[in-house]
């Protein structure tokens, strides 16, 4: 399978370090480190963090910098409209990744032109307060080709801290702003963007005795949506690969359920392993080259995982308890799951082989669907205690326990890859006849709705995209 | 007198169906609304239960036997389980062992477990719940004599739910196991 980017050429041309200007931009990224290292205290320590600096701020709000895209320039009205549509998708990850403001273009006071996108008035940005700038271009060229170019700029010490050109066919003018917006992120934050990305997860629709349930993907931020599968049977936990190429779900299309893999590119589909019982709860290693699952039969529930290459399957767990929603840690050396071998739910980590099994949460309640964080760091959790459901996260240690969101139904988390940000799907007590999508930080801040067209569950979130 | 006996017909299906599936008040009142004004102007409902079940014998649309419908009214086809569990109570012991005997008269028949969950738990671990209840159910059936190769499992979890209330009653009504003939 081609893993090639659709982008024929991505260049940095003019990326320029604000070496020598101890500005305030490089004060506020100071803040920004702080406040992303803080609030992950418990995880890797960011690459641009200092030690001295670490130390106060714990989890809390970060205020969100003021900044500028006005829309990028363009002289043809194809190319201006474009340089409007991916400044404007630019804006929109920027401000719902919560740690941005993006400034009312009625505000700005300098108007753009070719000179003023490669040397803006600073004075005029700094007056609105607008702590970064970003300004570009588009320049459209043969067979529905086109080039996007943007910098991105510290409007208090004037300096480029970033350049880049995007070149690519004119379908795919989101993911120019979607990768755009990623390596702004990335500057401005020292963490990985996450805006490249895609969504798999259920579109329900329908009374619920005979709910609807069909697989649906869709851009990160809510276009671009495709149903995969027709609905005539019950599909749910979808997951991605690690090349988002393929995903592994469970569907009831041969009446029993059973786990699938799914080719994205090639719409080919075919069922996993052979077993006698039913399969589900599937997800991918690290490496894409096994699945790990849960075999059912005559009332037990084991975990196996399947090597892609051979058809080989390995069982993991041999007790008569249920034992299921495994999930690798991002090394491929452990797995975690959940069992109420020790008579109620509750999440355990194991050796890859099924070995050296431990139990990690020991809090007042049930713990299920724990889903390892890229970083390593965290494990992702549904909780029910006291009828009440929450999405937590915790050490793989079983340290630090943290719940981030309550409700009467919150479940099945899912991270961006970066380990910044978790999506899980949500009933509220005032409506549960419906679920939503819903993404909060790990600092449990910045609490995001994503629009979907029905009602939505299982959410799974791609690596970013090649 | 006939207008009468028409609507004691399905009366007296409502009333045995929720007999025998431990029905709630809910679910009689959506069953019987449509002639629930009419029914209003006779006697009380409870009064006419017993004629009513009269009536319906004598009623050439009862359920064949040997249908699903004759599984449904006259054997029960599902059992109910606690809060987390598999385990079959007396009272489902007993419907299950009216199953048996019934699949004995019909060596035809084969059926399909189904295990259901309440909403109130995760999804892959109500698949593995229900599951768990679906295999408690055909192990005993098969302990009652029934040929394993005549019962299929499947576990739907909490995907489809009998009852759509979000509180105590619907999630008892989903608990359960239900046999359908394949």
């Amino acid at each position: 399978m081609s893993m090639k980017s659709p982008f024929f050429l991505i260049h940095a041309l003019f990326y320029n370090r604000p070496s020598s200007h101890m500005s305030l931009i490089k004060g506020l990224l100071i803040v920004f480190t702080i406040a992303l290292s803080g609030c992950a205290a418990l995880t890797i320590i960011p690459r641009t963090a200092t030690a001295d600096l670490t130390v106060d701020i714990t989890r809390g709000y970060v205020e969100p910098m003021p900044l500028a895209i006005p829309d990028f320039l363009g002289t043809t009205a194809q190319e201006k409209k474009l340089g409007k549509d991916i400044a404007k998708v630019i804006s929109r990850n920027l401000e719902f990744s919560g740690l941005f403001r993006p400034i009312d273009p009625k505000a700005f006071i300098e108007e753009m032109t070719p000179a003023s996108i490669l040397q803006p008035r600073f004075g005029d940005w700094r007056v609105i307060n607008a702590q970064a700038l970003v300004t570009g271009r588009v320049v459209e060229g043969q067979d529905q080709q086109f080039q996007v170019e943007f910098r991105l700029w510290d409007a208090f010490a004037g300096d480029q801290m970033l350049g880049l050109r995007f070149k690519s066919v004119k379908d795919l003018w989101r993911r120019i702003g979607h990768k755009a917006s990623d390596a702004i992120y990335e500057r401005l934050t020292g963490e990985s963007g996450y805006f490249d990305t895609r969504i798999v997860y259920v579109s329900e629709s329908g009374p619920l005795d005979r709910r609807v349930k069909r697989l649906a993907i869709m851009d990160q931020d809510g276009e671009n949506l495709e149903f995969l599968t027709d609905g005539k049977a019950l599909a749910l936990t979808p997951r991605f690969s690690p090349t988002a190429q393929e995903i592994t779900y469970l569907s009831f299309e041969k009446g029993a359920p059973r786990v699938y893999l799914r080719n994205l590119d090639t719409r080919t589909q075919e069922v996993l392993g052979e077993f006698r019982g039913m399969t589900f709860a599937p997800r991918f290693s690290p490496d894409g080259n096994q699945v790990v699952l849960t075999y059912a039969e005559n009332g037990n529930s084991e975990l196996y995982e399947m090597d892609l290459r051979n058809g080989q399957k390995y069982q993991l767990t041999k007790n008569t308890a249920i034992d299921t929603g495994p999930s690798y840690s991002p090394n491929g050396d452990f797995v975690a799951f959940e069992s109420d071998r020790g008579g109620s739910q509750q999440i355990y980590i194991m050796d890859r082989n099924g070995g050296n099994v431990k139990r990690i949460t020991f809090g007042k309640g049930r713990y299920g669907t724990p889903v390892w964080s890229p970083r390593g760091d965290l494990i992702a959790f549904t909780k029910q205690h006291r009828g009440q459901f929450s999405i937590g996260v915790i050490k793989p240690s079983g340290e630090g326990e943290r719940i981030l969101i309550r409700d009467y139904l919150v479940e099945g988390p899912t991270w961006a890859p970066n380990g910044r940000v978790l999506m899980f799907m949500r009933q509220t007590s005032r409506n549960p006849d419906t679920s939503e999508l819903v993404t909060i930080d790990i600092t449990g801040h910045n609490e995001r709705i994503i629009f979907t067209t029905t009602a939505a569950s299982d959410p799974a979130w791609s690596p970013v995209l090649p | 007198m006939i207008v009468k006996a028409k609507f004691l017909i399905p009366l007296a299906i409502v009333v045995i169906f929720a007999a025998a599936c431990q029905s709630t008040p809910d679910e009689k009142v959506s069953v019987s609304g449509d002639s629930s004004s009419n029914i209003a102007e006779d006697s009380s409902i409870s009064g006419s239960s017993e004629a009513s079940i009269d009536s319906s014998d004598l009623d050439p649309s009862a359920p064949k036997p040997g249908t699903q419908e004759d599984l449904v009214q006259n054997v029960g086809d599902r059992i109910f389980f606690d809060l987390d569990s598999a385990v079959l109570s007396p009272q489902s012991r007993g419907i299950l062992e009216k199953q048996a005997e019934w699949l004995r008269l019909f060596p035809d028949l084969s059926l399909t477990i189904e295990g259901h969950c309440d909403e109130r738990g995760t999804r892959e671990y109500n698949l593995a719940l229900g599951e768990r209840r679906a295999s408690a159910v055909r192990s005993y059936l098969i302990a009652l004599g029934v040929e394993g190769q005549r019962l299929n499992t499947i576990s739907y979890g909490k995907e489809r739910p009998y009852a759509l209330g979000h509180d105590e009653e619907a999630w008892n009504l989903n608990r359960r196991s239900v046999s359908v003939i394949n």
